[in-house]
């Protein structure tokens, strides 16, 4: 397979969704059973990225490919030189992996919808939808510039938008999809702005020219500070719609949406948009910049897990459960562990959408509810549902034989390692942490969910297994979340194919003085870092190694430890939850209030806005109207003068030139009688006064 | 002053004063028969001027044709109750001023004019040497004035045919 | 001056000419007008003959005159079976009256 033939189907993956949201969004209601059309090209897109995904890993591993042609062509301007803005396409090896990935998820999903969605009016709507939120997903993945990639980031909010929004007769589906719209805007403005400092420095928005340009020592405005700071406000763009905090209060609300729009968006897909953003930029990351995101992912990581163990309703926890493992992805980013970020995005994918559209299979036999204290003893009734379900919590809490403990061991390790090497201990303390309670409430909601005795027996005996087409999906994203598929080590994801091969940590391009000190490779190193391989210090990886089986057994005791609470809290009962939260009632209330951040929130950001607006409403009431009325109070004396100038002066002379004319025309007029004897009377007097000039006698 | 001078003055006379009473009756008929006075003073000048065949012609085609033709149009467009048939005058004044002094400017040119006149003989019968002319030299025309006539007599047929219900 | 010359055919001519003038401009009714327009042709026919006797071209001009009253006798014939419909249509065949075209 050639190269070319390789980004010609990428482009055919690309453009697929497009032309299935149109087909469906202009034909879908004269042509019944058009959703079919949408569900199948999902399926084409899926073969093909499959087979993109493997003729790009075993022939071009190492190779990127790319595509690009000059889009629009500025000129040549004397000081800033010559300006053009390409359009392209780049496939690396993380390319293809989202690629599968993002496509898998998107079929699985429509297949899913098919009977989730059932009956809905606006059913084929909805599917035109997927289509071209999947359409502006796969336009992130394969962008080789930042300019393409901010178009297709605005599309995926857009579509996202519509997808939350999508039963918006409920207030509060509308309010949610405002909320989520407004949120990721505020994060857009500080990435617009970070691609602009480069794109002022840079005169260009590709990637790996920038990228060089970089290395080749030129940084915007010749300091380490704007480097940093580009860096910063890229990734507030992905503080947007990864959710990281102080930006991630959209997506719990976004659960308003349907829940197959839950998995494919706020687990698998947008969120992990985010992530990717921050994959891209990595190597233009500065010391500083990767703190802060160390940071800010720790931190959300911390907020979103002490949150999930109050919540009630299951969507929510799964909701807040994908926000901090978010924040673990980014503060992996932060820490270095690139390889493992990455990895952690691809099996969080799988294994959180299952557990969204396990949830969706839940609420559906349950007859939409959602909160989980209605909820009990589903395991007879659903065993399919559950058995998926239990897989996909037990790789969320990182146990092992899953995928989920090997990309988290990774992280932890690296956090680990990071702690060693810079002191910044608290950063794997708040990632321990973390993981204990996931475990637990991951526990809680699979034993409040599908163990023990009905609570509610009406709507337990109305409650069955879902159909084909929705368990179908479950059994294959349970089947991706098994450890087999991406190394053969159960205990040990280095050996694997995924990281030793696939996954290739790109050498940083920053200035030495700005990088960590582990991230400055040694003199060897050094050399080889020309091919773009290496990028860590022999310190680094010997660390790594160091840190690898501590991390595994603190990871394994902790999440041990949490399953363990959250059987006696909830299973056997030997510790009563709500005499708990009576004991640390401020505390509870603090948790299950979302840390108030919603109320901060309205308190300060929304109540500010409205006080600023309503004192700009009065300063326009009185100010600017004033002045607009006092001068359209001059201006109509001024007009009334005019006007009066007008209608004597310049129409008295345009009607006395009227009347003129017309006086001479009816004077004139007399002669044209319309009679042939009168001309020819005139002819006469003519000839006459011909003679008379000529004087011919 | 001889013979052919007073034949002349004769017919100019008769040719122009029944020419004034066409232009001056009220009564259509009257005037329809001074023109043939008109006529035949006309063809009497013809005859002075050696063209006798013309002459004949002009008593044949004008008289016998052309005012009875427009006697038939006297005829038809006009309710007949009385043979007083009148017409009434538009503008006579500046007409007449204009016309007078129109006549007076052109009589004033024929008269004042320096004719190089030339005598020619014209032979006792003009008959044969016009026909010979009408089949030689002016062929074409006498061929493309056939085609006239006959257009005009159908287009004529054609104008005045009352329309088919 | 009395000995009858070219001149006095042509005050002749001139005279007929401006008396049927006369009578087109003045004469309401239709077919006065085309008698007048019959003086004018017959004044012109003088010019012609009298021009061919004494410029000694031959019998050209008699020939002229020939084909004008032919060429008078088909506009006699046209002009009255318009006049004809003129007086179909308004019931009057005088020229100051019919003016529709002005409007």
């Amino acid at each position: 397979m050639s190269e070319s033939l390789l980004i010609n189907i990428s482009i055919v993956i690309l453009f697929l969704p497009l032309l299935g949201f149109t087909t469906v969004v202009f034909f879908g209601k004269r042509i019944p059973k058009l959703y079919l059309f949408e569900v199948a090209i999902l399926g084409i897109a899926l073969l093909l990225s499959i087979i993109v995904a493997y003729a790009k890993l075993s022939f071009y591993n190492t190779k990127d490919i790319v595509a690009a042609f000059t889009w629009i062509t500025m000129g040549n301007a004397p000081s800033p030189g010559a300006i053009n803005i390409e359009l392209g396409f780049k496939i690396d090896n993380i390319t293809v992996l989202m690629l599968f990935v993002v496509n898998l998820i998107s079929f699985l999903v429509h297949v899913f919808s098919i009977e989730y969605m059932r009956g809905d009016k606006l059913y084929t709507r909805y599917f035109a939808y997927l289509g071209i939120f999947t359409f502006s997903m796969l336009g992130i993945v394969l962008t080789h510039n930042l300019l393409m990639m901010y178009i297709f980031w605005e599309l995926v909010g857009l579509s996202s938008y519509l997808l939350i929004g999508f039963w918006f007769e409920k207030k509060s589906a509308s309010d949610a999809a405002k909320k989520a719209f407004i949120v990721n805007r505020i994060g857009d403005i500080g990435m617009f702005v970070g691609i602009l400092i480069l794109f002022t420095q840079y005169k260009t928005f590709t990637f790996d020219v920038i990228y060089q340009q970089i290395a080749a020592g030129n940084i915007p405005f010749g300091s380490n500070a704007w480097l940093t700071a580009a860096g910063i406000l890229i990734f507030m763009g992905a503080v947007g719609k990864s959710a990281q905090f102080p930006l991630h209060v959209w997506l719990p609300d976004a659960m308003e949406g349907p829940t197959p729009v839950s998995a494919l968006i706020h687990a698998a897909t947008m969120v992990a948009a985010g992530v990717y953003l921050v994959v891209r930029i990595f190597v233009m990351l500065t010391a500083d910049a990767m703190l802060v995101i160390a940071v800010v992912g720790a931190f959300t990581s911390l907020v979103a897990a002490t949150i999930a163990l109050t919540q009630n309703d299951i969507k929510k926890v799964l909701a807040y459960s994908t926000v901090s493992q978010l924040g673990y992805m980014v503060m992996a980013l932060g820490v270095g562990a690139y390889a493992f970020a990455f990895f952690h995005l691809v099996t969080h994918a799988f294994f959180k959408a299952c557990l969204f559209l396990g949830s969706g299979s839940v609420i559906h036999s349950m007859h939409h509810e959602q909160d989980i204290r209605n909820m009990g003893g589903l395991k007879r009734k659903m065993p399919v549902t559950y058995y998926t379900f239990l897989i996909s919590t037990l790789a969320i809490s990182g146990i092992p034989l899953f995928s989920g403990f090997l990309s988290k061991d990774g992280i932890l390790a690296g956090t680990l390692a990071f702690g060693k090497l810079t002191g910044h201990w608290f950063i794997p303390f708040i990632g321990f942490t973390v993981a204990g309670l996931t475990a637990f409430y991951m526990f809680r909601l699979v034993i409040l969910t599908f163990h023990g005795e009905p609570r509610d027996q009406h709507k337990f005996d109305h409650a069955h297994e879902s159909p084909f087409v929705m368990a179908a999906p479950l059994v294959v994203l349970a089947a991706l979340s098994i450890f087999i598929w991406y190394t053969p080590n159960p205990i040990g994801a280095a050996d694997g194919w995924v990281i030793k091969n696939w996954i290739k940590t790109p050498a940083q391009v920053v200035p030495n003085e700005t990088r960590f000190d582990f991230m400055k490779p040694s003199t060897e190193e050094a050399k080889a870092e020309i091919h773009g391989e290496v990028t860590h210090s022999v310190e680094y990886t010997e660390t790594m190694h160091w840190a690898h089986y501590p991390a595994m057994f603190l990871s394994l005791a902790v999440a041990g430890l949490g399953i363990l609470f959250a059987f006696m809290f909830y299973q056997w009962e030997k510790l009563n939850a709500d005499k708990l939260a009576e004991k640390i009632k401020p505390l509870y209330n603090f948790s299950l209030n979302k840390w108030f951040l919603d109320e901060l929130y309205d308190m300060t950001a929304i109540a500010g806005t409205l006080s600023f607006s309503s004192i700009l409403a009065w300063f326009d009431n009185k100010v600017v109207d004033g002045i607009v009325n006092g001068s359209a109070t001059v201006i109509r004396f001024v007009s009334r003068m005019s006007g009066w100038f007008d209608t004597f002066v310049v129409d008295g002379f345009v009607n006395f030139t009227a009347f003129f004319s017309g006086f001479v025309g009816l004077s004139f007029r007399r002669l044209q009688t319309g009679k042939v004897q009168t001309y020819i009377v005139f002819v006469i007097f003519a000839i006459i006064i011909l003679l008379m000039f000529f004087k011919p006698f | 002053m001889n013979f052919y001078d007073i034949i002349f003055y004769i017919f100019a006379a008769i040719t122009l004063l029944s020419a004034l009473f066409v232009v001056t009756t009220r009564n259509i008929v009257h005037s329809a028969f001074y023109l043939l006075f008109t006529f035949f003073g006309v063809a009497g000048i013809y005859v002075l001027l050696g063209a006798d065949f013309i002459a004949i012609s002009q008593i044949l085609i004008y008289v016998g044709g052309i005012l009875i033709l427009l006697l038939f149009g006297v005829m038809l467009t006009n309710k007949i109750t009385n043979v007083e048939i009148r017409t009434g005058t538009v503008h006579m004044l500046p007409a007449a001023i204009a016309t007078g002094i129109f006549m007076g400017a052109v009589v004033a040119v024929m008269v004042w004019t320096e004719w190089k006149s030339e005598p020619s003989v014209i032979p006792l019968t003009t008959t044969k040497d016009i026909g010979h002319l009408l089949l030689t030299d002016y062929v074409l025309i006498f061929e493309l004035l056939g085609i006239l006539l006959l257009v005009a007599l159908i287009g004529a047929a054609s104008i005045a045919r009352r329309d088919e219900e | 001056m009395l000995h009858v010359g070219l001149t006095h055919f042509l005050i002749v001519s001139a005279i007929l000419f401006s008396l049927g003038i006369y009578g087109i401009v003045t004469r309401k009714n239709a077919v006065m007008v085309l008698m007048g327009i019959e003086l004018v042709l017959n004044s012109a026919n003088i010019n012609f003959i009298a021009f061919s006797k004494y410029g000694n071209f031959g019998l050209g001009g008699q020939v002229i005159a020939l084909f004008v009253i032919v060429l008078a006798a088909a506009e006699a014939a046209i002009a009255l079976a318009i006049v004809l419909n003129i007086y179909k249509t308004f019931s009057n065949v005088n020229v100051d009256e019919i003016d529709h075209l002005k409007e």
